[in-house]
């Protein structure tokens, strides 16, 4: 195996093994999910008009699937930060290990979380009465479509979680960057329900895109051209966060 | 420096000219030392000399502004991989994974040197037991206390069996029995044949470990060669005459003063000189005293300390608290 496979590998394996025992983390990557999905089709499901859509269900967990899957990668910002605090980097750095090893194995243990996320979810859907109205490899597509969003927004949590000064900062940090994004979408409501403003950037906005793909690819929503938007909008964001994050960790770790 | 050291090997650290600024600071101003190998180094300093930035751009933490770096015999920027390989860091802060228990530390490290995981786990139970770690090693190390973690810090900096090894500041906030024990393992390492940097500020630490000691003040080493040989440079051993009360010290100053090259000082009833040796020091000025009369309470013969040389030297205490490095 290349070094720079194994270094990723072993330094995914040390952010992943943290996580059973870390209640509060493990926490918030299934319970909380789940209690979301739980508040927004109980609390407002009654409320949101979802036509085209045989319920708020189907409507709903598609989106926030996608709302978790890109916040995933808080675990990235809040190790990141913690590494940088505690010299840990330090340390990396003095190994001879591929430099470009840490920040891959840490968004890489965000794969596996995500995935781990995504089961809790559609397992509490299909509980609830959500069901997929498509074929098997679609709802296969979706959840590569997913991980690889989820992936993408791990780098934009990495520049997040270097550019800040402690693993609470990262948190909040995160939270206010990337939780409007996601509410100014197709995920929750219907776009045509929002002010003319608001539509405007919800059009647009990469999280109307990949949820759209989410519908279309999981319960048979209009299509357009959201799947390849979806792919295109993971990369583009990738393209920009990652060299970012890895210019950023340079400068910072070199300090 | 230090050629009366040298061995047939060729130097494990050599620096020549090393420079570092950060915007107008220039944090490390043109340094050159050598460490032959299996030798202590100590470098001595008060915070924001330079030591830890001189310690990053040994271990390729940071680019030399210039200068060259040779660390076993490899350039720390053109070769940085392979010099990784050979060296062993343990820094000011316990840089432990508190996540993992204090086996899996040693383990990830040890397979980030390229180790198997079998010989990584392996190598890690050795350490965890000369380290004093078995009981907890299968503990997360957010459960260990201050000292454990940095035996942890240290094990790790062990793992691949460094030939060079840099402790920057490792006693800082240690507990004195932590203390003691760091520096038995510096001895037992050294015993075996590793070379190792150390920074400080203690003066008693670089005292009691380094072959060879370095002072470094804002940026440049103002003073090389062994602890004697410091000491020598501020003069010679110190004779302090505590006389009885009531006694004439005038009259003192007069009975010491063939023992010196300078005239004796005396303040409180306390007459000071500097002897030009050592042998029979005592035993003369007691006789002195005695003749001329005068009733002596307490005498005190001591070698200057580095304290003192670091006063000569720098015009300041060497402990002195002041701002924290720019690049700690």
């Amino acid at each position: 195996m290349p070094r720079i496979l194994s270094d990723m590998l072993i330094i995914a394996e040390r952010n992943l093994v943290r996580l059973p025992r870390s209640p509060d983390l493990l926490l918030a990557v299934t319970v909380q999910p789940v209690m979301f999905v739980l508040l927004f089709v109980y609390v407002f499901g009654g409320a949101i008009q979802t036509p085209g859509f045989d319920n708020y269900k189907d409507f709903l967990l598609p989106g926030i699937i996608v709302q978790n899957i890109a916040f995933g990668g808080f675990l990235t910002a809040l190790g990141l930060a913690e590494d940088m605090n505690k010299g840990l980097v330090d340390r990396f750095r003095s190994l001879p290990m591929a430099r470009s090893a840490v920040l891959a194995g840490r968004t890489s243990a965000d794969i596996v979380t995500n995935l781990l996320s995504i089961a809790v979810l559609v397992v509490t859907g299909l509980i609830i009465g959500f069901s997929f109205d498509a074929p098997l490899q679609n709802i296969i597509a979706g959840v590569g479509i997913l991980l690889l969003f989820g992936y993408a927004f791990s780098w934009v949590f990495a520049l997040i979680g270097l550019l800040v000064s402690s693993p609470e900062a990262a948190n909040s940090v995160g939270f206010i960057a990337v939780f409007p994004l996601t509410f100014i979408s197709s995920a929750f409501v219907p776009v045509e329900s929002m002010p003319s403003v608001l539509q405007t950037v919800a059009d647009v906005n990469p999280f109307t895109i990949t949820v759209d793909a989410m519908r279309h690819l999981w319960v048979g929503g209009p299509a357009g051209n959201a799947v390849w938007g979806a792919v295109v909008w993971s990369f583009v964001i990738f393209a920009i966060a990652a060299p970012l994050a890895v210019s950023r960790y340079r400068k910072a770790a070199s300090k | 420096m230090m050629s009366d050291m040298t061995t047939d090997k060729p130097p494990a650290i050599r620096v020549q000219g090393l420079m570092k600024s950060f915007g107008d600071l220039r944090a490390v101003d043109g340094v050159d030392f050598e460490v032959p190998a299996g030798t202590v180094l100590g470098l001595l300093g008060p915070n924001g000399a330079g030591k830890t930035t001189v310690v990053r751009m040994l271990t390729t933490l940071m680019t030399p502004d210039a200068g060259r770096v040779e660390v076993a015999g490899l350039d720390a920027v053109e070769q940085a991989t392979e010099l990784r390989s050979r060296i062993g860091l343990a820094g000011q802060y316990a840089a432990v994974d508190e996540n993992l228990t204090g086996a899996e530390n040693l383990t990830m490290v040890g397979r980030l040197y390229g180790m198997t995981r079998g010989a990584a786990k392996a190598r890690g139970q050795e350490l965890l037991e000369e380290f004093d770690l078995v009981e907890a090693a299968g503990r997360p190390a957010s459960t260990y206390s201050g000292g454990m973690r940095r035996r942890l810090d240290l094990a790790a900096a062990l793992v691949a069996k460094p030939e060079v090894l840099f402790l920057d500041e490792p006693t800082t906030g240690l507990d004195p029995r932590s203390r003691l024990d760091l520096w038995a393992t510096v001895e037992t390492l050294k015993a075996a044949g590793t070379t190792v940097l150390l920074t400080t500020q203690y003066l008693d630490e670089a005292d009691r470990l380094a072959d060879s000691i370095a002072v470094i003040d804002h940026g440049r080493l103002i003073a090389e060669g062994t602890s004697d040989e410091l000491k020598d440079r501020v003069g010679g051993e110190r004779l302090e005459v505590t006389l009885a009360e009531g006694a004439d010290s005038d009259a003192a100053i007069e009975a010491l003063l063939p023992m010196s090259d300078e005239r004796p000082v005396s303040e409180d009833g306390v007459v000071r000189l500097q002897v030009r040796q050592r042998g029979g020091t005592l035993v003369e000025a007691v006789k002195r005293l005695g003749e001329a009369g005068l009733d002596v309470e307490d005498l005190e013969l001591r070698r200057p300390t580095l304290d003192d040389v670091f006063l000569t030297l720098t015009g300041h205490a060497a402990e002195a608290t002041e701002p924290e490095e720019a690049t700690a």
